[in-house]
């Protein structure tokens, strides 16, 4: 095969493509716009009108500028943790050629995390927590589907404990994980692990459910393949019950991790692990005439970020799935 | 072969670390002996996480960072805001701070056991001055009637008689006057309390032994606690009538335009210790020559923050009103900051020694400092049992620790960082500031004599009496 053949057969392919309608195009592509477009202006109208002791509530503008400007801070930031470096390898020669015996270190850069660090420790913490809380709940959950009494035994402890806030658990997680978690060089913070551990607790609960639902309601068709072929148990559940309650799983997943994502911004608040949470409380606390907007970039990236996350577990939900047929939003 | 040789280089090394400990043993003896005259050792932690609170007075901390006085001591320093005292003074009590920016009250009150108990050291008093008292527009307008005018301007500073007026009338109508401060040992509890009781104002005893740490018994004004950089905020919500607490939280009440800042701590007791940095006592023990660096390079910070009559304080400002530290804006802090003071708004006036972090010896932690928080805490019954003199020096030795500093600053001098005249005279000095006037109610503080002292007030707790 030469180029000059796979050419125009590309071009012809081109031209089989069924273009989408306009219409299509309209309602996929432009009403979304025109939503965000009547926000922005029902949002600058509004904000014209609310002042707060720290000045005129931010508009789109005011939000946009401040954006810019946590980014010219990164990048601010990076340039005095290149110099904080060199200033470091400078000084441990120094030392080295007074002291010889001293093995000089590299220390990390001590100063205070940018915007952007701080979303990369609030992803981290969030999927830390949803990964321990996913690791308990799907075994249980399976547990519960496969035997009914042992979903009649936890099933009420499920109820008592899904309802409640993150905000109660916290006092409760920082003094056990102070109490617990000592060691001479840690290797997480307390605070993250307090913060994790709180996401945990609260995104256990939809997958263990999920999954229960998805378990118990296999086909009795399959159940009875399995009978027939004598399974033992490990192959029983991972060739039927765990291929066939996967979209029930993944149901739960994507719940638990919103859910997580929810409650990590209030337990970052609160145990001060230096994520988006912390930043909201720290710009609270400032009170200057910027802080509303740089508080409104923070909850416009909250939201994206969910959002995102969301769209990540729906693209492996619809991967995994087997019923391709299915309308999964 | 193999095995015999392994054998002999692991004794060796065994050896060799030994020889190894054995110097470095002698070498700490002889550091902590003898530092004035031998080189200052290297630091035994270069890591080190520093708490503080968002107030402009932690500004020793963020100019040791960001002039590179720390680095210069070979230490790598991350500051980190806290949430509240409490927080702030846990963490460094279970070892995740290495050290804060504290309450001067709070090493004392934790050393004698006054909320959590622990051992917490300072050898570094951060600043004098820096806080006021603010009420809102309500109470100010009800205040003012009896407050004396000169000139259409009211007359500084404003004794708390005139808000007695306004108290006594909530009594009257059964409404309870409510006051916010920042700690239960705090420095803006006890200002607060001395203004209120100066003026007759009851504000109100606690009784620990009891375990009543309200601090409410017996009181006129009801006085809770509230984080500094809520302060404005709550008095926005009407949930208090007025606070005490320091810069910049007076200065935003005054831009926000919803409260009225009626009198600063330099009018109530002239040049009072403020904050203070503490660590804990194990922290110091097993870090001495850390400790002396971090308290070598706070010194140049304050110095610093006063040098050429407070020439860098703008340039300070601008570093405080990053959003990492204290991060109001820059107006709102530069008003405190820079010698001035905002009270009514339009009515600024001259205050240069609003905050102090250098000049009168500031960073020098006098005993007799320590002794006047323990009175207080006597005179509110936060100390229940009647105590004596010598028990005051005490708990100040323990607590104050001007050798440390005097180490600090004989090694800046030999560095040729700072002269030997900034310093108190260190063969001579006994930690006793000789009796202090300037207290908005003319008594005179003798820190030899704190029953004494305690017996001189209308209002509080005399030196033999309990609850």
């Amino acid at each position: 095969m030469n180029k000059q053949q796979t050419v125009p057969s590309i071009v012809n392919q081109v031209k089989n493509v069924q273009w989408p309608s306009f219409n299509t195009i309209l309602s996929t592509a432009g009403l979304p716009i025109v939503g965000i477009v009547i926000f922005l202006g029902l949002w600058s109208m509004m904000a014209k009108n609310i002042d707060t002791s720290l000045g005129q509530f931010p508009g789109p503008a005011a939000v946009w500028q401040q954006a810019n400007v946590l980014v010219d801070e990164h990048n601010a930031q990076m340039d005095k943790a290149d110099k904080f470096y060199q200033r470091q390898d400078e000084r441990n020669a120094a030392r080295v050629a007074k002291d010889p015996t001293y093995q000089p270190k590299i220390r990390a850069f001590t100063g205070a995390p940018t915007f952007f660090e701080q979303i990369w420790t609030s992803l981290y913490t969030v999927m830390v927590g949803f990964v321990v809380a996913s690791l308990i709940a799907i075994p249980v959950g399976i547990m519960c589907g496969l035997s009914k009494n042992a979903y009649t035994a936890i099933n009420p402890l499920i109820q008592l404990f899904k309802p409640v806030s993150p905000l109660a658990w916290l006092p409760l997680v920082t003094m056990v994980v102070s109490a617990v978690y000592v060691s001479t060089d840690p290797m997480f913070s307390k605070s993250f692990i307090t913060s994790a551990v709180t996401v945990a607790l609260c995104c256990l609960w939809p997958t263990l459910i999920n999954t229960a639902v998805g378990v118990s309601s296999i086909d009795k068709d399959l159940l009875n393949v399995s009978k027939v072929l004598r399974l033992n148990a490990l192959s029983h559940v991972t060739t039927i019950v765990l291929p066939s309650s996967i979209p029930a799983i993944f149901t739960g997943l994507r719940l638990s991790l919103g859910i997580g994502w929810m409650v990590l911004i209030a337990a970052e608040m609160l145990a001060q692990n230096p994520g988006l949470g912390k930043f909201v409380w720290d710009e609270f606390q400032n009170g200057s005439s910027e802080s509303l907007a740089r508080i409104m970039v923070a909850v416009l990236t909250i939201g994206l970020i969910g959002f995102i996350l969301d769209r990540l577990m729906l693209t492996v939900q619809r991967k995994v799935s087997w019923d391709k047929t299915a309308v999964l939003r | 072969m193999a095995k015999k040789s392994l054998f002999t280089s692991m004794k060796h090394a065994v050896k060799s670390l030994r020889i190894g400990m054995i110097s470095v043993a002698i070498g700490s003896a002889f550091v902590a002996s003898n530092v004035s005259a031998q080189e200052l050792g290297w630091p035994e932690k270069e890591e080190l996480k520093f708490g503080f609170i968002k107030l402009t007075d932690m500004a020793p901390l963020a100019v040791a960072y960001e002039k590179g006085y720390f680095e210069e001591e070979g230490l790598y320093v991350t500051l980190e805001a806290q949430a509240n005292w409490k927080v702030l003074l846990d963490r460094v009590i279970d070892g995740q701070l290495d050290g804060a920016h504290m309450l001067a009250g709070q090493p004392l009150g934790a050393t004698i056991g006054y909320g959590t108990k622990a051992d917490i050291i300072t050898a570094f008093s951060m600043d004098l001055n820096g806080n006021a008292i603010t009420v809102s527009n309500d109470i100010w307008k009800q205040m003012k009637k009896h407050v004396p005018h000169e000139g259409g301007k009211p007359v500084h500073p404003i004794k708390a008689d005139a808000l007695k007026h306004v108290v006594d009338d909530f009594k009257s109508k059964g409404k309870p006057f409510k006051m916010g401060m920042v700690f239960p040992v705090s420095t803006h509890n006890y200002e607060l309390r001395y203004w209120l009781a100066a003026g007759g104002i009851h504000p109100g005893y606690y009784a620990p032994h009891k375990g009543d740490t309200s601090g409410q018994i017996s009181a006129d004004a009801l006085l809770s606690v509230t984080p500094p950089p809520q302060m404005p905020a709550t008095m926005e919500a009407g949930t208090i009538y007025g606070y005490c607490v320091g810069e910049p939280w007076n200065q935003q009440a005054v831009f926000k335009g919803i409260g009225v800042p009626v009198i600063t701590d330099y009018e109530i007791w002239k040049n009072n210790p403020e904050k203070v940095f503490g660590v804990s006592k194990t922290w110091a023990e097993k870090n001495p020559n850390t400790h002396i660096r971090v308290v070598k390079a706070m010194i140049r910070a304050a110095m610093w923050l006063d040098e050429n009559n407070n020439a860098n304080r703008p340039e300070a400002v601008k570093i405080l009103s990053k959003s990492q530290y204290v991060g109001a804006d820059y107006d709102v802090i530069a008003n405190s900051m820079t010698g001035t003071f905002e009270y009514e708004k339009g009515d600024k006036r001259q205050v240069p020694d609003f905050n102090v972090f250098f000049r009168y010896h500031a960073t020098y932690p006098f005993y007799s400092d320590a002794i006047w928080y323990l009175t207080q805490m006597r005179r509110w019954g936060q100390i229940a049992e009647p105590k004596s003199d010598d028990w005051y020096k005490e708990i100040a030795k323990k607590v104050y620790r001007p050798d440390i500093y005097a180490l600090a600053a004989k090694a800046l001098v030999k560095d040729g960082k700072a002269k030997i005249s900034d310093f108190p005279e260190f063969a001579t000095e006994t930690g006793f500031k000789p009796p202090q006037k300037g207290f908005i109610d003319n008594i005179v503080y003798d820190g030899s004599q704190p029953n004494a002292y305690l017996d001189k007030f209308a209002i509080g707790l005399k030196s033999d009496s309990k609850l």
